[in-house]
């Protein structure tokens, strides 16, 4: 093949935004340059530990302190983060996955070792939770103290969410307590995924090996096992890590405005190797019940396999060929809820502009307190404090009486509770109100009506990508 | 204080029963048996004291206690805890009041700052401190970066003098004095909600109350709560050279915690102890994530249940960095469907975009 036509092939077969990338090249470019310039702008990257190292050590600035070098440093001790030949050691029990398993898993001969569906188990004492095979379920909705959570029930309800965390045998009392203790105990259903099965924490042993190059495998088995086993009790499926943190009112919060019927999944969206993009793995996402059929009908027709052990990216690719859409997870100021990072990064952090974290992002990157939601979603690469501490941020420590800058639209569909003060008599309302507060009144419906006229335009955005099949960036 | 007068008592009049007795017997013995004799006759002269002066002690106490002792000592106990108010108590008032106190409850910050700590300065700054209804930087020598009150004074005790001075002289219509160094993140909003119910007319000094021999004091780390009442007698007492001096006492430095807990004691002010209404610590003087880091080690069921309380005030230690996420925590972070009906409304400042 002559250098002409490898250049000409490689211009045929990039997608925007690499085709972009390498626009400038005049078409008697040697190929040679081609790949520089795309390696430049993209590299070569695993996943997202591995763009997480990579940015550790080139993004800092001089004067800004290292970002978690020992975890970076721990997770390569561990042994999860590796390269392939080191999948091999004794450490990590490696199964061949052959095309001929691959099938008969499909079929549901020899698929996942679970505590199995029967009696239901014992109620989980302070904990609230039925235990259901290998499944945790949440008996009644979270409350703190004080609170008015009448919204935050209903949603309950109307949005169930089931979440399956992705974490293994060694990380199970180092990682996965923790996200037991906190935020998986307000989804509707939680179900740990391990490739081994562990009736006390419980687990679901997914059959696989354990390191990187199974992530897709656990994946693809454990969505297969979330329909099998638990389809008729939740409208959508989350795929968490074991570092993940999840705030789950806000996520159905941004859910509330879909159905499950859409063939559709959110999540922290990235631009590269997919048409519509793509969701980061660490910072979890979410898909819709039907985005879950049409996946697993994906590997029924073989219209999926296993292309990659790069997850996120093999499912990405496989959702867009079944014809699910990736959805703007972001809220009505266009503020990203799903992080890949953890707060302090997001907030403090300068990403400089030769890194290629901009060049990923599918929406623009904003640097500082705009970077994040107020209603957040997730945040990645949380150790077990962090976890607590995001905990002890979202649902306990709070302002008194403080009337929040960011008031977030009522989703499509649902009536506002009414309202308490309605109950007490005139003269007491007459009080409070009349002075402290009418300025504040004015502020309040400005920023709503601000809201509700941001959600109309955003929803008439939405509406035209479902429509047109050719995406259109901000 | 009681048991200390009571032995001196008792060593007194055994002192003087032994020097009255020897004057008695001395003189008429002879020289040979005198010595032994002199020896017993002190050691039971000197019990004779001792069971005198513990009789007198006993009956002291007695009397004390069906006297006034009862009440003092329910004194103490309530100047020692302030608790936030509870929502019945205040869902109680009537409106008329509620809107008395909303107006009354503001608060002007002392943040107590030095160039050397210019990074901290800036955080306050561009925090925390933007929730005061006043907040005025008080340095010891002026930095070009940022503005603030040049004291020109090294001196930790007299640079507090002379900014509560200051602040009280430049208070306006504030009741409510906060003072704390950037090294410190305060929430304002949780603080105008434990002194709600009390009121600045009244000598208040709260924060985290430590005690040091008879000393109650409020730990600066964790910052310094005084009503208008409390810092109008203090300024007071700074004209005291005797009671409250400004360059202390040559033999040992008081920290300015202590210097100020025994300047307000002369005014009778007591340290309190700010807690929420299950009795949990309101000002922190460690970091939140070595508080969670703890409760996490004692592998507590309720990991936070065993950290922090929801309503707290102040933490200290933490990084710049650390407190532009706290911020984001407190005032915006949070799960969408939970609302408070809380009995006042505190509006966002002005031309902010981090809460």
């Amino acid at each position: 093949m002559s250098d002409l036509q490898k250049s000409l092939r490689i211009r045929e077969s990039l997608l925007p935004p690499a085709s972009d990338v390498i626009k400038r090249l005049g078409p008697g470019a040697v190929a040679a340059s081609y790949i520089q310039l795309l390696d430049a702008a993209y590299d070569t990257v695993e996943d997202g530990d591995e763009l997480m190292a990579k940015f550790i050590n080139t993004l800092q600035d001089p004067g800004y302190p290292p970002l978690r070098k020992s975890h970076h440093k721990r997770k390569e001790k561990e042994g999860t983060y590796f390269h392939p030949e080191e999948a091999f050691g004794e450490r990590n029990r490696r199964r061949d996955t052959s095309a001929d398993e691959l099938a008969s898993f499909i079929t549901g001969e020899s698929c996942c070792e679970s505590a199995g569906r029967g009696a239901p188990g014992e109620v989980g004492g302070h904990q609230n939770w039925k235990v259901e095979g290998s499944a945790l379920i949440n008996l009644s909705h979270r409350h703190l103290t004080g609170e008015d959570s009448r919204m935050a029930d209903e949603l309950y309800h109307k949005v169930r969410i089931l979440c399956w965390v992705m974490t293994g045998p060694a990380n199970l009392q180092k990682k996965a307590r923790h996200v037991k203790a906190t935020w998986s105990r307000h989804c509707n259903l939680v179900v740990f995924m391990s490739s081994e099965e562990d009736r006390d924490f419980p687990t679901v042993g997914l059959g696989t090996g354990e390191g990187r190059d199974q992530l897709y495998w656990k994946t693809i088995r454990a969505f297969h096992y979330v329909l099998k086993n638990h389809g008729n009790e939740a409208d959508w499926f989350l795929k968490a890590d074991d570092d993940t943190f999840v705030v789950v009112d806000n996520l159905r919060w941004v859910l509330a405005n879909h159905t499950p019927e859409e063939p559709v999944y959110f999540g922290k969206r990235f631009k590269p190797y997919a048409k519509q993009g793509y969701m980061s793995g660490g910072a979890g996402y979410v898909l819709s019940k039907e985005a879950l059929r049409r996946f697993v009908e994906g590997f029924r027709t073989k219209v999926c396999t296993h292309t990659t052990p790069v997850e996120d990216l093999a499912l990405g690719q496989c959702l867009e060929k079944m014809g699910v859409l990736a959805g703007d997870s972001r809220d009505t100021l266009h503020r990203e809820t799903f992080h890949p990072f953890v707060p302090e990064h997001h907030l403090t952090g300068k990403f400089s502009k030769s890194f290629w974290y901009w060049n990923y992002c599918y929406y623009p990157i904003v640097e500082g307190p705009q970077c994040c939601s107020d209603l957040a979603i997730s945040f990645h690469y949380v150790d077990a404090e962090l976890m607590y501490l995001l905990e002890y941020y979202t649902y306990h420590l709070r302002a008194y009486g403080y009337h929040h800058r960011y008031q977030a639209p009522l989703p499509e569909g649902m009536d506002k509770p009414p309202d308490v003060k309605k109950d007490r008599p005139v003269s007491e309302i007459a009080g409070v109100e009349a002075a402290a507060v009418v300025k504040g009144e004015e502020k309040a419906n400005k920023t709503e009506q601000a809201g509700r006229d941001k959600q109309a335009s955003e929803k008439n955005r939405t509406h035209n990508q479902t429509e047109v099949s050719k995406e259109k960036r901000q | 204080m009681r048991s200390t007068t009571c032995w001196a008592v008792s060593t007194k009049t055994c002192a003087v029963q032994a020097l009255r007795l020897h004057f008695l017997d001395f003189n008429a013995m002879p020289l040979v048996l005198r010595v032994p004799q002199k020896m017993l006759s002190e050691s039971t002269s000197f019990i004779k004291g001792m069971l005198m002066g513990g009789l007198f002690c006993l009956v002291v106490s007695l009397i004390g206690n069906f006297g006034m002792g009862g009440q003092s000592n329910v004194e103490l106990h309530l100047h020692h805890h302030l608790k936030a108010p509870s929502k019945e108590e205040l869902q109680r008032m009537p409106e008329a009041h509620k809107l008395e106190l909303s107006q009354k409850v503001r608060v002007y910050c002392l943040i107590m700052v030095q160039p050397k700590v210019l990074v901290y300065w800036a955080t306050a700054k561009d925090t925390w401190s933007k929730h005061c209804d006043q907040a005025v930087f008080y340095t010891s020598e002026s930095a070009k970066a940022l503005e603030a009150v040049d004291l020109q004074e090294q001196d930790e005790w007299a640079k507090l003098r002379k900014a509560l001075k200051h602040a009280h002289d430049n208070a306006g219509d504030l009741r409510w004095f906060f003072m704390a160094r950037p090294t410190t993140f305060a929430i304002i909003e949780n603080l105008k909600y434990l002194v709600l119910n009390k009121d600045p007319g009244q000598p208040f000094y709260i924060g985290h109350a430590l005690k040091s021999g008879e000393l109650e004091y409020v730990e600066y780390e964790s910052g310094v709560v005084l009503s208008l009442e409390a810092l109008r007698r203090l300024v007071g007492i700074f004209e005291d050279k005797d009671k409250c001096p400004e360059r202390g006492h040559a033999l040992w430095k008081l920290s300015e915690e202590k210097q100020l807990a025994v300047c307000l004691k002369y005014t009778g002010v007591f340290a309190e102890n700010g807690e929420d209404l299950r009795g949990k610590g309101l000002f922190n003087s460690k970091s939140v994530g070595s508080l969670i880091s703890n409760s996490l080690a004692l592998n507590t069921q309720d990991v936070i249940e065993g950290c922090c309380s929801d309503m707290a005030v102040t933490f200290s230690g933490m990084s710049p960095n650390q407190m532009h996420v706290m911020m984001f925590g407190v005032y915006r972070l949070r799960p969408y469907g939970h609302t408070f009906h809380d009995s006042l409304i505190f509006w966002p400042p002005e031309g902010s975009d981090n809460d």
